[in-house]
């Protein structure tokens, strides 16, 4: 197909009103193509009413969605060039696998030759793993192999966009971190635009190259993976994508310095203009010692929980005048001495340099 | 309370067992069993009045259970696109069509039937070109109608249950895989929802071929099985009408287990 533009989907100023709620609220979104974009934000922010928008489940009220430059406001989802890979896959339960993935290609005007549906079909259940399964009933096969089929009723069709609706929510943490690293690699090899829905964070840094976190209906903040959790646009990003501790604060000196809640001073890591103030600072960028650290911010606090993950533990830290801190250690960099128990008393320290600091009020 | 329970139960199939007990009685008397003997069955389907009864209920069963199935299956294919509040407005009306009592039914339908027919026949008297106008009156076309209304509820209320236990997901999946919506309702939705099609249609069979309430107010001089046993029985209950009694009760016993292994539920595709 002849490319009209550059963005394989566009989102011009999109509303989304059902009676009189607004799911989405006024979204202008560019997808460049051959981008892997995931739509992520807790339940109700609007994202899936977003990628339903893109398979053409849903209309907008207000503004336009273009898939290929060209505008689809009152384009049926069964003449758009997109697929989607269903939550609960949504398999045809009276087909075979074969039949499954066929279907979409038997639709397609005009019509392709058996010979051809054959051997693209072939080749959508090798690419995903599933050949010697053509012929099997939908219910014989598992959850992970389900959502395989999914995958090929959706990428046999050479959608120019592919529309994931949370396809990974149902499998277990095993076979979820080996499909996401399957999907990475066939959109890599692909090279189809893949959109994302999921309220995992951990699955949207992992997996796309731009992230969009959504809360009520808006975008919050668009980047890449390491932007977005690196430098929060604010304190709902913050908190959402990765853990934040928060500390409050008074800004001083002009909003050079934070004046915190147990009387101690920082510098700010940026100027903020408000009066009060939010310290955000990530688990792990809190380092846990028994002694004082000369540079940076440091606080003592007393361990109260300790959670054994493996490679890394989480502490939870209670700091007079605080409250609780979060910290996570990764135990190959920690020394022997460093190992500490509940109720052992502890040093935390951080460079002021990491923490972000966002106005009180969008708290 | 299990004491209860027994005589509930006995109370409620002797009377059953003694029909097809004497069914295969050997002596003519309907009080006193005398041996085994198949007999009347033999006198039953060679008895041409009983046979063109039974014909007769045959056609009006299959023909009023096939209208019953295409209407009332659209009709829930229909209901799915109401809003809310109109949707249990129609089910409530569905669901009172089937609670309504056969005498209410049979003299509704009845007048109501008399009094178009009384508006119509002139009509056509009128318009109609040859000498011979055709005349709407009571027949089989009548009780086909009254059987077809009554049981198109039914079968709403069934293949409703299996449109809603299908979920939309496989019908949007249809149309993204570029499906416009008759080919997803060909290919996708009837398949899933056939098996309660044919299970309205069976018990709507059995209604419409057991019926005799409605089948008698509408009839006219038409005789369906139903209302031959009835008026034979005037000339004594005869081991013949026990025999009839038996088959009907086989055939609908049949047809009822049939439709409600194609309603079970279905083995659900694990997630």
């Amino acid at each position: 197909m002849a490319s009209a533009s550059t963005n394989d989907i566009e989102f011009r100023s999109v509303t989304k009103n059902y009676g009189p709620v607004t799911a989405v609220k006024d979204i202008n979104l560019n997808v460049p193509k051959g981008a892997f974009l995931a739509l992520l934000g807790p339940s109700g922010c609007g994202k899936t009413t977003c990628l339903r928008m893109i398979g053409g489940f849903e209309q907008p009220s207000e503004g336009a969605v273009l898939i290929d430059g060209r505008e689809m406001n009152g384009v049926p989802a069964y003449r758009r060039p997109v697929n989607m890979v269903f939550q609960h896959y949504a398999l045809f339960p009276h087909f075979n696998v074969e039949q499954n993935v066929a279907y979409g290609l038997k639709q397609m005007r005009p019509r392709i030759a058996a010979g051809d549906i054959d051997r693209r079909v072939a080749e959508a259940l090798e690419m995903v793993r599933l050949d010697g399964f053509a012929k099997r009933r939908i219910y014989e096969m598992s959850g992970g192999q389900q959502q395989r089929v999914a995958l090929a009723r959706a990428l046999v069709n050479r959608p120019s966009v592919l529309l994931l609706d949370e396809p990974l929510a149902a499998l277990d943490k095993k076979l979820r971190s080996a499909m996401q690293i399957e999907l990475q690699t066939l959109q890599r090899d692909l090279g189809i635009t893949f959109v994302l829905v999921t309220h995992d964070q951990e699955e949207a840094l992992s997996m796309a190259d731009i992230v969009c976190v959504m809360s009520a209906g808006r975008i919050r903040q668009l980047g890449a993976p390491q932007e977005v959790y690196d430098h929060p646009a604010d304190l709902f990003v913050a908190d959402f994508v990765g853990k934040t501790n928060r500390i409050e604060a008074k800004l001083e000196a002009g909003g050079a310095t934070l004046r915190l809640a147990d009387g101690s001073a920082i510098p700010a890591s940026k100027p903020v203009a408000t009066d009060e103030a939010i310290v955000a600072i990530r688990p792990e960028a809190i380092r846990l010692s028994r002694e004082r650290v000369a540079n940076g911010a440091s606080f003592q606090g007393v361990v109260t929980h300790r959670i054994f993950l493996g490679s890394s533990a989480e502490y939870a830290v209670n700091v007079p005048g605080l409250g609780d801190f979060l910290v996570t250690a990764d135990r190959s960099t920690m020394n022997e001495s460093d190992l500490v128990a509940p109720g052992d008393a502890v040093f935390l320290g951080f460079d002021p340099a990491a923490a972000h600091v966002f106005p009180a009020s969008t708290a | 309370m299990r004491a209860l329970v027994t005589f509930v139960y006995v109370f409620l199939y002797t009377p059953i067992a003694l029909v097809v007990l004497f069914s295969f009685n050997a002596g003519r008397n309907a009080s006193e069993f005398i041996g085994f003997s198949a007999q009347w069955y033999g006198k039953a389907l060679s008895n041409t009045f009983l046979m063109e009864a039974l014909r007769n209920s045959l056609i009006v069963a299959f023909t009023s259970a096939a209208l019953a199935a295409i209407f009332g299956t659209m009709a829930a294919i229909g209901m799915e696109r109401l809003g809310a509040r109109t949707r249990a407005v129609f089910d409530g009306l569905f669901a009172a069509a089937i609670v309504v009592p056969g005498v209410v039914i049979g003299i509704a339908t009845l007048v109501a039937l008399v009094e178009v027919f009384g508006f119509i026949n002139p009509v056509l008297a009128a318009i109609w070109p040859g000498d011979q106008p055709p005349r709407l009156s009571l027949g089989y076309g009548s009780i086909i109608a009254a059987h077809g209304l009554f049981t198109m509820a039914l079968v709403t209320m069934i293949v409703k249950a299996r449109i809603a236990g299908l979920g939309r997901d496989i019908v949007e999946a249809s149309s993204d895989l570029y499906a416009a919506p008759l080919t997803t309702f060909r290919q996708i939705v009837l398949p899933q929802i056939m098996p309660s099609i044919l299970a309205g249609f069976l018990l709507a069979f059995t209604f419409s071929f057991d019926d005799f309430i409605i089948a008698f107010f509408v009839a006219g001089s038409n005789t369906t099985l139903p209302i031959y046993v009835f008026a034979s029985i005037r000339r004594g209950v005869t081991p013949e009408i026990n025999a009839i009694a038996t088959m009907v009760l086989a055939v609908s016993l049949a047809l009822i287990l049939i439709a409600r292994f194609l309603m079970r539920e279905k083995k659900k595709p694990t997630t």
